[in-house]
């Protein structure tokens, strides 16, 4: 399984070369990391090619990793329903440079583009509708980015005086209670808390 | 027709906006729709949704893995464990774990009933949007019985959070499997009564035959899953294609995929139909297959140590604490999971950064792709077809708006 998808991966980055800046394959999955600027011809390419025949997009969602100078990641997911396949396609972006629009080649990218544009923000250039899809009218913000808090800023209840729903900033009575398990046992993955100090006393003496 | 004087003779007069919903029995939900006509035929269809979202997602970056999962319950709430399904295949597929056998084929017998109930939902409140109102009389005593086959597994009719990573929570009482042979014998005469109610009932089928068709470049330009795929007679059922579980163990005999022809409503309803009798073939395969054995994952870091095991031992004492409040580590990567819920494709994009939570969850809901082509679907029909087509969709949003 994984030795096909290794092929095809290579098939792919030999085919585009100038697209495809890497590929790799995990858990039975290939990954291609592409070129942003050309999403859209590799798309078509991938449409194309009788090895591929990526003709269903199954889903397109953004992911936010903040301490990354690009920093979202929009992943593509294609499936082949003739020659049942699958494949992950990913580019960087940031807050200003744009994704180039896939609603030309696959329709079902119009609803996914716009929830991404919803819930973090990226860009889409040449899409024909580009609206909040998910959150409420008139919302602000963008949710799923790491830096939004989970409880929101605001919250709505029922104004019973003046006979509608009204927006207040969120008060909370006890702040949302995030605890680090990180435990020094295990799970610990990087250096300890504290073991910079070590070094750096180290350094002055 | 144009000296008529009911029929205004300007374009403009006859075109008009129309909203539909958010609060309305034929939107299956809570689904708004701005609707521009032209005299009663439908030229464009935007559809607001998400008044039902709840940021799933973002709570699921906040979540330990196990916390996660009875989100998944509320996803697709006609059919809860099918989702979870998805959520613990990911994660498995991440930690490289083997599913005991016995917990495979509960599993399996668990989403099968999972089908019957959100196809029997759908059938039924399909056939009420066409104005047959005893069918979902009828279809809901059946439900109720699955839901009690839900409630005597995990204790809950609904939000049932029984798979989980590693296999299922509990094993099954010991009179469960009979009674569900039981329904089984039965249930085939339950859909005869129902088929016999609206199948070929002349109303039903007026509203619904060559009414939303959908063709295999729609599909493919769609992303459609599921139902929507099959009633156009492409045999494509991730069951089968992609199997995960012990789907590939199924004899060929016992588990069809079920295609239609035309790819309309009406092909879609019977595909349903069909649906429900195999799935009620693969149970009772399942209940007669059934192998004795563990049902979670015995001595990982992912299940519970037994009650046993912590009354005498420390370990095992720690462990259930550090499980239940920690959760366990899932090493850094990303996977995607998919099973083939009742809607067609419910997939779960899972990025980890190796710690006890999710970097980020991605649920891909099969109906999501329907919806959004509501408005390609819809042109050109009339009226009167839109809460049809919606019907035959088989919306949920619960997990359209996640």
């Amino acid at each position: 399984m994984s030795e096909a998808l290794k092929e095809l991966g290579e098939h792919i980055s030999d085919s585009c070369a100038d697209m495809v800046k890497s590929f790799h394959v995990k858990h039975g999955e290939l990954t291609l990391l592409a070129e942003r600027d050309s999403i859209l011809r590799l798309s078509k390419f991938l449409k194309d090619d009788n090895q591929c025949v990526f003709e269903t997009l199954i889903d397109i969602c953004g992911v936010d990793y903040p301490e990354r100078s690009q920093r979202f990641e929009v992943v593509y997911h294609f499936l082949s329903m003739r020659l049942n396949q699958r494949i992950r396609v990913k580019v960087s972006t940031d807050e200003s440079a744009a994704v180039p629009s896939l609603t030309g080649l696959h329709p079902s990218a119009d609803w996914f583009e716009r929830e991404a544009f919803d819930m973090y923000g990226i860009r889409f250039a040449g899409h024909p509708d580009m609206r909040r899809l998910l959150t409420d009218y008139g919302f602000e913000g963008y949710p799923l980015r790491k830096d939004f808090p989970l409880t929101g800023y605001t919250e709505v209840r029922y104004d019973d005086l003046e006979k509608r729903v009204v927006y207040e900033p969120v008060s909370l009575v006890q702040e949302y209670r995030n605890f680090d398990f990180l435990s020094p046992w295990e799970g610990m993955t990087k250096e300890l808390p504290g073991d910079e100090k070590a070094e750096k006393e180290a350094d002055n003496g | 027709m144009a000296d008529s004087a009911y029929i205004s003779s300007s374009d403009d007069d006859r075109k008009f906006t129309l909203n539909f919903g958010p609060q309305h029995p034929a939107a299956h939900g809570v689904l708004r729709m701005i609707m521009d006509l032209d005299g009663e035929v439908v030229e464009r269809i935007d559809s607001h949704v998400g008044l039902l979202h709840r940021g799933t997602e973002k709570l699921l970056e906040y979540k330990t893995y196990l916390q996660g999962l009875p989100y998944f319950d509320r996803l697709d709430y006609v059919a809860p464990m099918n989702q979870e399904h998805a959520w613990c295949l990911a994660i498995e597929r991440m930690l490289g774990l083997e599913v005991p056998r016995r917990a495979s084929f509960i599993r399996v017998l668990y989403s099968e009933i999972g089908r019957i109930l959100s196809h029997m939902l759908n059938i039924t409140t399909q056939a009420m949007d066409c104005g047959a109102l005893a069918p979902i009389t009828w279809g809901f005593e059946e439900r109720e019985v699955l839901i009690g086959f839900y409630e005597r597994a995990s204790g809950s009719r609904m939000h049932s959070a029984y798979f989980r990573p590693g296999g299922v929570h509990q094993d099954l009482p010991p009179d469960l499997l009979d009674d569900i042979m039981h329904f089984c014998s039965r249930f085939p005469d339950a859909i005869a009564h129902i088929e016999g109610l609206i199948t070929e009932n002349r109303i039903f089928k007026q509203r619904n035959v060559d009414i939303g068709v959908v063709d295999e470049k729609m599909i493919m330009e769609w992303g459609f899953s599921g139902v929507m795929v099959r009633g156009s007679g492409l045999a494509w059922d991730l069951r089968r294609s992609q199997p995960y579980e012990i789907y590939d163990e199924i004899p060929g005999d016992v588990f069809k995929v079920v295609v239609g022809n035309n790819g309309d409503n009406y092909d879609r309803y019977v595909c349903r139909m069909e649906e429900m009798l195999i799935s009620c073939d693969i149970m009772k395969w399942c209940i007669e297959n059934m192998p004795e054995g563990e049902v979670l994952l015995a001595g990982s870091k992912v299940s519970p140590p037994r009650r046993g095991d912590m009354k005498r031992s420390m370990e095992a004492l720690i462990h259930h604490f550090k499980l239940y409040t920690e959760g366990f580590h899932v090493p850094e990567g990303e996977v995607y999971a998919c099973v083939e819920a009742p809607k067609g494709e419910f997939g779960v994009y899972l990025v980890s950064d190796g710690t006890n939570r999710p970097y980020r969850a991605k649920i891909r809901a099969p109906g999501y792709p329907h919806l959004a082509a509501m408005d390609h679907l819809c042109k050109g029909h009339m009226l009167a077809d839109v809460s049809a087509i919606l019907g035959s969709l088989d919306i949920v949003f619960g997990e359209i708006d996640r």
